[in-house]
Parts: C-alpha cells; structure tokens; sequence
C-alpha cells in the first residue's frame, strides 16, 4: 500500500526522521487556521499518489493565510497525471536549501535483501539519476537482521560521497529512517528531496512510503491509513468480503482458485477474445483453495454486480479442493443470488478438472441451470466465454 | 532419485497440531511419505493418532531429528509465528524446510532469510507461500495433490500452487521426477535457478517445465541460467500478460513495478534462451510433448 505524503511525513515524525510541520486539509477554508498556525506563511502540497507534482502546478508557496485558502481553492479537485486532488497538505515554510540529497531504503528482490540507495543529486527522478548517471547513485546492501546502525549510516553516507560536513546528520537521519523501515514493516521508505538548510539543518522535505499489507496483523495502525475514497467501489466491496479482486477493463468476469491459474486464466481469455472482438478480462478475482458455497456466492455477486461484465468464467482446478463441492457452491451460490431477490441474465461458463471433477460435472449438468454451461479444457471454455461477452 | 525429496526423506511437521497441519498430514501419510514426527512445545511428549498411524509429537526440531533423524520439515505454522519457526529449524541444521505458509510479512522472510545465510544455508528453504513439492511414488511434503500424476521423466518448478497441479494433470500420463513449487513471494528460499540446477543434474529428469509470472527478475535469472548451464530441453510458461501495472495479482510478489517485472520481458528472455514458451499451459504442454516425442 502506497501512502501519500502526508502519512509518510506522519510516520517519519513518529520514528524521528527530521520533517517540517504539516498538517492535511480537504477543504480550502481549513487552510486558513493551518496557516496561521504555522505564523502566517505556509505551502500548499497536493496530495496525489503520482510523481510531478510541482511541475503540475501542485505545489504553492503561501506569504499569508488568506492566500493559502486561495491556493488551496486553485490545487483542490486538480487532475494530477488522472490523479485528482483530495486534500492538500499545509506545511511550514523550509528554510532556505543549500543542497538537495536523496535517501530510501527498500527491497531488494534480485538479492533477497533490503537495499540502502543515497546520492547527493536528490530533489529528482531517482531512476533518472539511476539511468544518467549511475556512479552518483549509490546502492549498499543491508542486511536483514544486522540492519542500520550509525556505523552501518555512516558506510553508505561514505559510499554515496556525501560533502564532510552534512555526513554525520545525513547518517543520523538515516538511522531513524531505517528505524521507520522496520517498524513500520515497510517495503520502501524514500526521502526525496532530502536537504541542508543554510542554518545547518538536515531535513526531510518530501516523502514516499509503502507498507506491507502482509505485517497487518502486527500494524493495526495501518488499516487507516487506506485511502478508502480512491478505491474502485467493486474493489472495495470485495475486499469487505475478504476477497482477492482486482478491476480490470474487459467484458468477461472471471473467477478462479489460485493466483498463478487466475492470472493464467485472464490471460487465456485475452487470447481467446483476439477472435471475438477483441474481449477481455473484466477483473482479476482469486476465491482461493476452499471454495465453498459461501465464498462463490461472494465472488459471483461481486462481479455480477459489475456493469462491465458480459459473461462469466469460472475456472477450477480442485487440488485439494473436490471439484463437486465446487460445483455445489456454483449451484448453491445461484440460488442464494435468486433467493436474495438477485435476477442473474449473465451467462456463465464453467471448467472444472481435477480431484473428482467427473462429480462436480455431473452435479452441474444434473442442475441444469439455463445459464450454466460446462466445458471441459481451459482454452475451450476461455473461447467459449469470449464468444458470449461478444454476442452480448 | 529426484530432486530435494525421495522415500528415504524422514519429514516432520511442525504446526502439525493445527486444522491444516493435520488435514494435510493425513493426506502426506496417505502419499506414502514417511512422517516421523510433529513439532509442538506445548504438546511435546504426546502422541497424535493419524489414520490409525501413531505420530509422536515433539518439542522443539532439534528434538525431532534427534529422536527420528528427520531430514525434512514441512511448516504450517500461522504467518505471525512463521519466522520463530523458520529460525528454529535453521538452527536445528535440518537440510530441508518446506514453508508452506501463505501471508509472512516481508521483514519476516527477509530475516529468516538473511538468518540461513549466516548460517551457511545448510537448510534449503522451500516457499513461503508455495504448494510444496512432491516426488510421485516416493513422498510428499506439502499440499500438492498426490494422485494428479505418477511417477514419470518431467521436472517441474513453479512459483503457482495451481498452475503447478494444472501443468501436472495436463501431462498426467507422463509422469513426473518432482514437481517443486517456490512459491510467489517477493522473498523466497529455493528459487527457480536452484530447482533447474538440480533437474539438470537428476538422471531422472528428461525434460523441464518451469512456470513463472509477473514480478521480480526471477525468470530472467533463471533464462540467462539456462543459456549456461542447462543441457535438458526446458519449456516455460509465464503468467499475467494482462496484468495491470502497480497491482498485486493475488501472491504478494506478482505486480509490475513501472516497466520491469512485466510477463512480456520474461517470456522474451527465456526464448532468447532457448526455452520454447507456450501461451497457455495446455499449449505449454503440449511444448514438452512434442521434445519429449522427438
């Protein structure tokens, strides 16, 4: 989960990152009282997920409170990059910058471990430092369990050849950032730019985190800091029901067990939908190893309740799970839709293999639903779900 | 011989105590995989009746190997207690941790990870988050269904639980050597390379099926691999074509950052290495048909 700027500034004040006063706003009237909180002068930040801001016009400097309700006014309900504008952070005023730098630490797939990255060209795109000039990025492994201590700091500020005289408070905020890291159970926390002030201050200016939805058991903090308002509605939906649902922008509605043979089944869809109009998938959704009739119930309304969707896919491999309890889930689901007063008109299309699909077969075609349609190879039933979603 | 697992694998369970522990010790048991013991402290000392075949349960896995000589652990143990327990069997020394459990936060697996190093990795680590891995005939350490297939010349890896039993099923009547799955985490023990570096060398595996998806550059790794060291025809197969950029697909490590990750740069790797790609796994199937036909 990305974090927008505030809530990263937030949660670096918390674990001791150095970082500028600010609080977050929705309306521009609000932006007064933050104002003059912070003696009369302020900034006026967008909070958008996406990087360009500033060259969007997203950020304002504000010399009295009246005008940062006007510039509030101008960057509330913006479109950033398809981003629009919800709130605005009013921070303090930053002393003037000597120098800009840049800080983060995350993870580092390639080595399975985390990686430090600093450079003193900060204030820009990272990857295009990375790409420009590679030798001004530098890139230290940090290992998991040994982690950042002040001396470990001081290596990378070393490596990144940070000027003498910002090196030891460059070091310190790198240890209370990697303090923020871990205690957050964070996959990236970056600080860019990172500054020294012409008073001799080392300072966070801008932020970015994203937090491990895995560690949610042990940050019960985190679950308020979802931006529940940007979620699609379906998606949110889903995911009051526990299920793994993702949005996407075709016409055929799939759902299946397992995430490596849901993603395989959207794909297979797109293939099968270049004969048929070009049809696609219209979500990703994994109802996981225990299907039960429950749970397909769920999953069905969720994305037969989706406007987009055309047909319906369902695609089972019964591992451990028996293909006939999936297929009672099917017929069972149908019912608890039709006994919730919920008129199902799309069709739905059915592959069921493995551990006793002969049953769950025969339990289907025994049902008889007028929507149901069984078809026995994956790629079949993809084309055969394609070609409904066309004819619709 | 196979590879990681064969019927001479002493396993344990350790989380054996709990609903899926059991459910899917019974289904080990009836695989033929010789379990020896289960792993609980506070039931240590006991015994647990599976079936109709007794299971010592044991306090901790030092305890265990000492007692039974296992060489093997299966762990279902809940994400919140999955890295104590990863720990404890890295210090036990046992050769090979199969870590079943879908949900461990990062840090978590990065530490155990980073733990086994230190250690000198003399505990293979398997997952997390992955189906397990399962030598037909011989033994069965995980969740893989036992009775898709049987014994047969085909190596299989695969970061997907599911698209491991569908590829499996679709070449039922082969057979298979192994079939491992690694697990779709962003941190894994056992990655693709590892598995293909060991069918490489079983004189028991013909040919190798390896399945990724989206995120990371794990195939890319494994395709500049192949071009090296692999002489056995591999056939692949990636999922998430259609995935969007910047969404988790279901396993935490399936997501496109940016440009990179992408299932595109992953099939086009492992085809410049030599490695026929199908678009579907029946496709993909029928791939390995065709080599293993001549």
């Amino acid at each position: 989960m990305d974090l927008f700027e505030y809530q990263a500034r937030d949660l670096f004040a918390k674990h001791g990152v150095p970082v500028l006063a600010g609080e977050v706003i929705d309306t521009p009237e609000a932006a007064r009282e933050a104002t003059e909180r912070l003696g009369g002068k302020s900034v006026v930040k967008a909070q958008v997920k996406v990087g360009g801001r500033g060259k969007a016009g997203g950020v304002k400097l504000a010399a009295t409170p009246d005008e940062a309700v006007a510039r509030a006014t101008d960057i509330l309900g913006m479109d950033i990059k398809g981003h629009t504008v919800h709130k605005v952070m009013i921070a303090e005023l930053s002393p003037e910058i000597e120098a800009e730098y840049y800080v983060s630490y995350l993870l580092d797939r390639t080595n399975r471990t985390f990686l430090a990255m600093a450079s003193v060209q900060g204030g820009m795109d990272i990857e295009e430092v990375a790409e420009k000039t590679p030798e001004a990025l530098a890139k230290v492994p940090v290992n998991a369990v040994e982690g950042v201590d002040i001396v470990k700091a001081r290596e990378i500020v070393a490596l990144a050849k940070f000027p003498a005289e910002v090196a030891e408070g460059v070091a310190e905020a790198l240890v209370t950032l990697w303090e923020t890291f871990v205690a957050e159970d964070a996959l990236l926390v970056e600080v860019n730019p990172l500054v020294k002030t012409k008073d001799g201050r080392i300072l966070a200016l801008d932020g970015k985190v994203s937090l491990d939805e895995n560690a949610d058991f042990r940050q019960p903090g985190h679950e308020a800091l979802e931006d529940k308002d940007a979620a699609n509605p379906l998606e949110a939906a889903a995911k009051e029901k526990n299920l793994n649902y993702v949005k996407l922008d075709g016409e055929v509605g799939i759902i299946g067990n397992g995430a490596g043979l849901v993603m395989s089944t959207l794909d297979v869809v797109a293939y099968a939908g270049e004969n048929h109009g070009g049809v696609k998938p219209a979500n990703f959704l994994d109802i996981g190893g225990g299907a039960s009739a429950a749970v397909m119930a769920n999953g069905l309304e969720i994305i037969l309740g989706d406007p987009d969707v055309k047909s319906v896919f369902v695609n089972v491999f019964g591992g451990i799970t028996a293909c006939d309890e999936v297929a009672n889930g099917i017929v069972q689901a149908l019912q608890l839709l039709a006994d919730k007063g919920e008129e199902v008109t799309k069709p739905l299309v059915v592959r069921l293999d493995g551990n006793n699909a002969e049953l769950g077969r025969k339990i289907l075609s025994d049902a008889n639903h007028p929507l149901v349609q069984r078809v026995d190879t994956m790629d079949g039933a993809a084309d055969k779900a394609a070609e409904l979603a066309a004819a619709k | 011989m196979a590879i990681f697992l064969n019927k001479d694998s002493k396993v344990i369970v350790q989380g054996m105590t709990g609903s899926t522990g059991m459910k899917h010790t019974k289904l080990m048991l009836a695989d033929g995989t010789n379990i020896v013991g289960g792993v609980n402290p506070r039931k240590a000392g006991t015994s647990v009746d599976v079936d109709g075949t007794e299971i010592p349960v044991f306090g901790t896995v030092a305890e265990a190997i000492e007692k039974t000589g296992a060489n093997v652990s299966v762990l279902f143990v809940p994400p919140a207690f999955s890295k104590a327990a990863v720990v404890e069997a890295i210090d036990a020394e046992i050769p090979l941790a199969v870590v079943i459990t879908e949900g461990i936060a990062v840090h978590d697996s990065a530490a155990f990870w980073a733990y086994a190093k230190s250690k000198g990795n003399k505990t293979r680590i398997i997952g997390p988050n992955c189906p397990g891995l399962i030598t037909p005939g011989q033994s069965n350490a995980g969740i893989i269904p036992g009775d898709i297939t049987k014994p047969g010349r085909i190596g299989l890896v695969s970061k997907s639980g599911t698209l491991t039993y569908q590829m499996m099923y679709e070449l039922r009547d082969i057979g298979f050597s192994s079939a491992v799955g690694i697990g779709g985490d962003p941190v894994i023990g056992t990655t693709h390379i590892d598995a293909l570096a060991a069918f490489e060398a079983d004189p028991d595996t013909d040919l190798i099926v390896m399945i990724g998806e989206i995120g990371g550059d794990a195939e890319e790794r494994a395709a500049d691999f192949i071009a090296k060291n692999v002489t056995k025809p591999v056939v692949g197969y990636v999922a998430g074509f259609t995935a969007p950029e910047g969404k988790t697909m279901g396993h935490a490590g399936a997501i496109v950052s940016g440009s990179s990750g992408t299932a595109a740069a992953k099939k086009e790797a492992l085809e410049a290495a030599g490695v026929k790609v199908g678009k579907t796994p029946t496709e993909t199937a029928k791939l390995a048909r065709a080599i293993l036909a001549g």
